[in-house]
């Protein structure tokens, strides 16, 4: 089986059947990513799409490290998800394409590879899918 | 409206666009130069400089190129908004009374494509430029995704204003991109961040700008059109505005930083909106533009649509918006750019903008400038 890495520590929980992103909250205020000397906080895996776009070219790398080159490189889209009380959180969005999203639609949180270290580990970062199981209909 | 303390009596630009291996420096001594030669005055004349740049880490070393005259000079950077702060700055020695003839310079010269730099230096961690998010570009993309599903604008509006820029461009000598396209080649051509295309997006490149300030009362020894400085207003963002390189917001998102530089620079001037007869708004992509006519108050989300369509933003309009090409059709060094639009500005007011001359003598401009990480500039002039 092929071995997974979460890209940072104390990003999302993991392993886990219900992977959660950790923020931090601090007098009542959170805080994503978590800054240090907050209580963690869980956020919620559900949300409401706020925005999106694709990013159609290849990011400056370094920063990004993404096992691709300007050839391969396969255009991704991220969006702002809307979650309810706590916060909009930016991420990658999967399963989906620009044509078919909707802003205000149902999102869930997912744990996706992204690219492959040279030691073959895939790295993990979260994402958000358009919701499998809508809410209200499990 | 009351007396004008400072007055712009000189302006010059080294044009944007690509020099090889021109050095920036050289390129910011040589914009300062035009603007000296504008004013009738020598570089012996400045009694105190500020300098904006990205690229250049002691912008101030420009000296070295202008003359070692030892006057204070003072490095300035605040992202997009550059050029507002090198004017302002440059406006507040006169007014503390440091010096009676100020000059504001910019200049910059970036490397080829979008900007790259590590997370930290904006206090971000690592996973997010890792994993592909440490980018300025997406931000519009989403920005302005989310203001046309609130308020109800099309994909056409955005590239008639990126067609607008491209064909002011096409009549400003200076221009980098001086070929006009149609809204169709806008439409149709690479979409770099739903739902802005590759033509809706300005590009780095490299420029200089400068402009010559001097205490109002003495304006008449450089020129017998001083353009006056009405207001000059620089903000940061507030909790909740929505910028570019923010991981998570707040659910409650509160007005940008471009709504309280612009409500601040009109209560200093005395103006308001109906009184600005040509503007320069931050067109970093043509979403933005459209946004950036709602929060600096000429008009009501949602009625861009209305006003594009009907051309009032083109030179003929009712209110001109980025007569020489803005920021799509001269590309943004970010140290200079603000400059350039104080530029054109004073020329438009003078009557000296040739094939791209507003008719009917106007009498106020307005500059907006707007960018990472939240900050906002507005200047307004008069003659």
């Amino acid at each position: 089986m092929t071995q997974q890495t979460p890209v940072a520590e104390g990003l999302f929980t993991w392993p886990s059947d219900e992977p959660a992103l950790i923020a931090s909250q601090v007098d009542g205020k959170l805080q994503f990513p978590p800054r240090p000397g907050g209580e963690p906080y869980l956020l919620k895996r559900r949300g409401r799409l706020w925005s999106f776009t694709s990013q159609s070219f290849r990011p400056p790398s370094p920063p990004y490290d993404g096992n691709d080159d300007v050839r391969t490189f396969v255009p991704y889209l991220l969006g702002y998800v809307e979650l309810e009380g706590e916060l909009l959180v930016e991420g990658r969005l999967v399963d989906c394409d620009v044509d078919t999203l909707e802003i205000g639609q149902p999102m869930e949180l997912r744990i996706v590879p992204y690219t492959v270290r040279p030691d073959g580990v895939e790295v993990l970062t979260y994402a958000f899918a358009p919701e499998s199981q809508p809410e209200g209909e499990q | 409206m009351s007396a004008p303390e400072i007055a712009i009596v000189g302006v010059g630009l080294h044009p944007f666009g690509r020099y090889g291996d021109k050095l920036c420096l050289q390129m910011g001594a040589e914009a300062a130069q035009a603007a000296l030669a504008d004013a009738g005055a020598q570089w012996s004349d400045v009694q105190v400089a500020a300098v904006g740049s990205h690229e250049v880490s002691n912008p101030d070393a420009i000296v070295s190129l202008l003359g070692l005259t030892g006057i204070p000079v003072r490095g300035v950077f605040n992202g997009c908004a550059t050029g507002g702060t090198s004017l302002q700055v440059a406006a507040q020695s006169i007014r503390l009374g440091e010096a009676d003839v100020a000059m504001a310079i910019g200049m910059d010269k970036h490397p080829r494509g979008a900007f790259a730099a590590d997370p930290s230096v904006m206090g971000l961690p690592a996973w997010y430029g890792q994993t592909g998010m440490f980018l300025t570009t997406h931000f519009f993309g989403m920005k302005i995704n989310r203001y046309m599903h609130e308020h109800g604008i099309g994909r056409e509006t955005l590239a008639r204003v990126a067609a607008k820029n491209l064909r002011n461009g096409s009549i400003t000598p200076e221009a980098w991109r001086r070929k006009p396209l149609s809204v169709e080649e806008i439409l149709d051509a690479a979409v770099v961040n739903y739902p802005l295309t590759q033509y809706m997006y300005c590009s780095p490149d490299e420029g200089a700008a400068a402009v010559v300030l001097c205490r109002a009362d003495i304006a008449h020894r450089f020129t017998g059109t001083p353009i006056y400085l009405r207001a000059a207003e620089l903000r940061s963002r507030t909790e909740g505005a929505f910028e570019v390189q923010s991981p998570s917001l707040p659910t409650t998102i509160t007005p940008s930083p471009s709504v309280a530089a612009s409500a601040a620079a009109y209560e200093a001037a005395g103006m308001g909106p109906e009184d600005v007869d040509v503007a320069q708004l931050q067109d970093t992509d043509a979403g933005s533009e459209i946004i950036h006519m709602a929060e600096n108050g000429f008009c009501a989300d949602g009625e861009q649509e209305k006003w594009i369509a009907e051309g009032a933003t083109e030179i003929g309009g009712r209110l001109p918006v980025n007569t020489d090409g803005g920021l799509i059709a001269n590309g943004e060094p970010i140290g200079a750019s603000g400059l350039r639009q104080i530029r054109e500005l004073v020329l438009q007011l003078r009557g000296q903008a040739g094939d791209r001359q507003v008719a009917g003598e106007p009498r106020v401009g307005y500059a907006h400038l707007y960018g990472a990480p939240g900050a906002s500039a507005v200047t307004i002039l008069s003659r």
